[in-house]
């Protein structure tokens, strides 16, 4: 057993974390903030040309070859700067679908660009109604002579509004629950019968509701095999739901930086309210959380890179609700633990908290994971 | 023991609910139900409509114009208006500069200041806390020196609430800076138009200008404008704590809140079922209702106590900590019922009646402002640490 980094990953931690440390202070995001999409396309040319781009990708399709352990370090070191960029609509979600599942003419098409940061994705698979489904999926793909037309409402797409292009769930065959019968499809953002209306979110990210109506697409644009996207779907909500859990394990050790630091400066009756007991045992207990959900996510990023379907599952669903329970309980006690100052906007802590919390509304929640868990545990038959 | 509403005390709560039917205005109930932020005149108007009918001051003897309620009825105005989706009713004039200027004020300071309180003709907020000063409130150093018939006051408020729409001011200053920490503190009543004020906004995680910074710089308050004696102030505040303690569970509203969390959950889908179906989610739902029901038996205990004479204690501060935590995990369960639709911020859905462009229902778009912004109920007014070291000396002899 060996935790230790390797030369090449620690590097790779390196690039990020100097990155985040001096381009992404408290200032300078909220300067990227304003900007139409939420980010800035410099700052997506930065990562672009320092490699993080191509951290997923085999070094074939023009990657760094990188497996799950690379993205949790580059999502961790985004996690402490509440980085904004796209990076897990562009390259964990819709580019690795691409990269694995692609034909070959679209990985053709998408990967050079999208690695070199002139070309951006966004994974439309959300509906309004299917909460954290893998499967329910209620917009269709009509077959049409020579290819498809796309109908249907994709709900809350992460960076939906600055893709060029989307990966969209729909249905060319069953009915809305079936897990057979979904296809996914490449598709144009501007595409005739597209449109998208963009927002910003409570965490400072931008989304999109996009909505499909009678979108013609070719043949070519379809992901895979046609109806049998579901595992692939799962997979991608899989890693997606894992970079956050990593990207959550950074933030959530920001906060408790903060909190640590405050509670050694913050005097109230003249003494520093770290000396009182029950406040540090909160603390300790922030801590805890924090290293829980790092196990867990490091567990994850292990049997994400391993061929077990079963134990992959299992282990996603653990950090993501490791990371719901407890980012929600570092969330809540950073704040609490700051008093008044801790619910300003003008403070860094109140922007931390924000994301690490919202991180449990994508991908599913702690209860989703919960459920999904038990369904999957294993009960021994003999006692 | 008998745990039942008196028939006098059912007879009350259906005459509070008829009075709600024909008066609450539902655009207002609207905006209560769905959290959308209140403007000064959606309280002013509010208020006004219970002072027609005598009302306004729930809390008030009847010589000053309260309704001269019993506790119980108290609590049951207090639970009816909360779960009809009234606005709540300010604390800061009425509950709170009210009460000490009932006790210690003089005649001219209760001519002068009580009648506007009652009738929501004047608003006030309340400068205790400054930026040294929070759970330590007696450390406070805003300092009031006496010159002739003024007080010449300098230093700073902060987190006051809703200070933008005030027209006075209660203030804690330090008048004697020689005196042991809680014997040079002095109650001050100032308006907020006298030159040396300047409020500065402070905006909360949720994106609200609820709370203020206050700055006084050599702000002159006439000497009536002192609250009983010199020095006398942290008597005082120690007396609001203990006074004006009813309601301070929360039960109405989170009765309010718990019935909301279940029409979301009803409507909100999980596996193409009603969330509300769903057993992971309904244990929740359910273990939090059993929680309440329990508060609000404690909270009917105190109230009885208060009802045969005894004053209310720290048992207060149970109250307090079992009310908020139970209203802080609604809000959280709302955010959690409605998925995804929690990201989307689009603050038009919070402060109007609706924005063209919602991209989802109202109570999915403020779910995760208001899960936030309720973040306070465990800090201010007394943070529950604070609260819980009061039970362990208090109650527990620790
Ligand atoms: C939304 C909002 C509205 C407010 N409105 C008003 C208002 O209108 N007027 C007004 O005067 N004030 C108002 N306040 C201020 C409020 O009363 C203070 O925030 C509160 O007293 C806590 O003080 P603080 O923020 O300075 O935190 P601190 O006192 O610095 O506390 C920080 C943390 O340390 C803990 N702590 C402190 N001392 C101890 C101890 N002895 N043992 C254990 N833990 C301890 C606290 O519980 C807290 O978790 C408001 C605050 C908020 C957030």
């Amino acid at each position: 057993m060996d935790f230790s980094l390797t030369d090449e990953q620690r590097m790779l931690q390196d690039t990020v974390e100097r990155l985040v440390q001096d381009q992404y202070g408290f200032e300078q995001r909220h300067s990227y903030m304003q900007a139409e999409e939420g980010f800035t396309r410099e700052m997506w040319h930065q990562l672009a040309e320092l490699g993080l781009l191509g951290v997923p990708f085999s070094e074939e399709l023009g990657g760094f070859g990188g497996g799950p352990v690379e993205t949790m370090l580059v999502m961790e070191a985004f996690g402490k700067g509440l980085v904004l960029e796209p990076y897990v609509a562009s390259i964990v979600t819709a580019g690795q679908l691409i990269g694995d599942s692609g034909s070959d003419a679209q990985k053709e098409a998408i990967l050079e660009p999208l690695i070199s940061g002139e070309l951006l994705l966004a994974f439309a698979h959300g509906e309004p109604d299917n909460r954290y489904s893998d499967t329910q999926v209620s917009s269709r793909a009509e077959r049409s002579s020579g290819g498809y037309v796309l109908s249907g409402h994709k709900a809350v797409v992460l960076h939906g509004d600055s893709a060029d292009k989307l990966v969209v769930s729909a249905r060319t065959g069953g009915d809305t629950m079936d897990a057979d019968g979904i296809s996914l499809f490449l598709i144009d953002a501007t595409a005739q019968g597209v449109s998208i209306q963009g927002y910003p979110t409570i965490d400072g990210l931008h989304a999109a509701e996009v909505r499909l109506d009678r979108v013609q697409v070719g043949e070519d644009a379809l992901i895979g095999q046609d109806g049998k996207a579901a595992d692939l779907i799962e997979l991608t909500q899989d890693r997606g739901a894992f970079a956050v859990c990593a990207e959550a394990v950074g933030a959530m050790t920001v906060a408790c930086d903060l909190t640590l630091d405050y509670l050694k400066q913050r005097k109230q009756f003249g003494v520093a309210i770290g000396t009182f007991q029950s406040v540090q045992h909160r603390m300790v207990e922030m801590r805890m959380e924090l290293e829980q959900a790092r196990s867990a996510t490091m567990k994850a990023a292990a049997k994400l890179a391993g061929n077990d379907v079963a134990e992959r599952r299992r282990a996603v669903s653990t950090a993501k609700n490791q990371v719901g329970r407890g980012g929600r309980f570092v969330s809540e006690q950073s704040i609490q633990l700051h008093g008044g100052i801790g619910m300003t906007e003008e403070y860094n802590l109140a922007h931390y908290a924000k994301r690490i919390a919202m991180i449990d509304n994508q991908f599913g929640d702690a209860d989703a994971h919960l459920d999904r868990f038990s369904s999957h545990m294993t009960v021994p038959k003999e006692l | 023991m008998d745990i039942n509403f008196t028939p006098e005390e059912e007879a009350f709560r259906n005459d509070v609910r008829a009075f709600l039917n024909e008066k609450l205005p539902p655009a207002l109930s609207d905006k209560v139900l769905n959290h959308k932020h209140l403007g000064k005149e959606e309280f002013v108007r509010w208020q006004k409509i219970l002072y027609e009918k005598g009302w306004a001051a729930p809390g008030w003897p009847e010589k000053y114009g309260g309704p001269g309620w019993t506790p119980v009825q108290k609590s049951i105005f207090e639970e009816e208006t909360a779960l009809a989706g009234a606005p709540p009713l300010l604390p800061f004039g009425l509950a709170m500069v009210a009460p000490v200027i009932m006790n210690f004020g003089s005649e001219e300071q209760k001519q002068q200041f009580l009648p506007p309180i009652l009738s929501a003709d004047t608003w006030w907020c309340q400068g205790y806390s400054e930026p040294g000063a929070g759970s330590d409130l007696a450390s406070l150093k805003t300092r009031a020196e006496r010159q002739g018939d003024h007080y010449i006051v300098s230093g700073q408020k902060t987190w006051t609430t809703l200070a933008q729409h005030a027209d006075w001011i209660f203030c804690l200053v330090r008048t004697d800076p020689q005196a042991k920490k809680q014997e040079g503190i002095s109650f001050l009543l100032i308006d907020m138009n006298t030159p040396g004020i300047s409020v500065r906004p402070i905006i909360t995680l949720d994106g609200a200008h609820e709370v203020n910074e206050v700055f006084l710089d050599n702000v002159k308050v006439p000497v009536e404008n002192l609250v009983g004696e010199e020095n006398k102030g942290w008597t005082y505040a120690k007396f609001l704590l203990g006074h004006e303690r009813s309601g301070i569970a929360g039960v109405g509203r989170g009765k309010m809140e718990l019935r909301r969390l279940k029409d979301i959950a009803s409507r909100e889908k999980k596996n193409g079922r009603p969330l509300i179906e769903d057993p992971t989610f309904r244990s929740k739902v359910a273990q939090i209702e059993m929680e309440l029901d329990a508060l609000e038996m404690t909270d009917l205990r105190v109230i009885a106590a208060v009802q045969h004479g005894q004053a209310p204690g720290p048992e207060a501060s149970m109250l307090k900590i079992k009310g908020t935590e139970i209203r802080q995990e609604i809000y959280h369960l709302i955010r959690q019922a409605v998925g995804p639709y929690a990201l989307p911020f689009q603050p038009g859905a919070l402060s109007e009646a609706g924005t063209d462009d919602a991209v989802a229902p109202d109570y999915a778009l403020t779910a995760a402002a208001t899960y936030f912004n309720n973040r306070k109920l465990t800090i201010f007014g007394g943070s529950n640490e604070i609260q819980k070291n009061i039970v362990s000396k208090m109650i527990l002899g620790l």
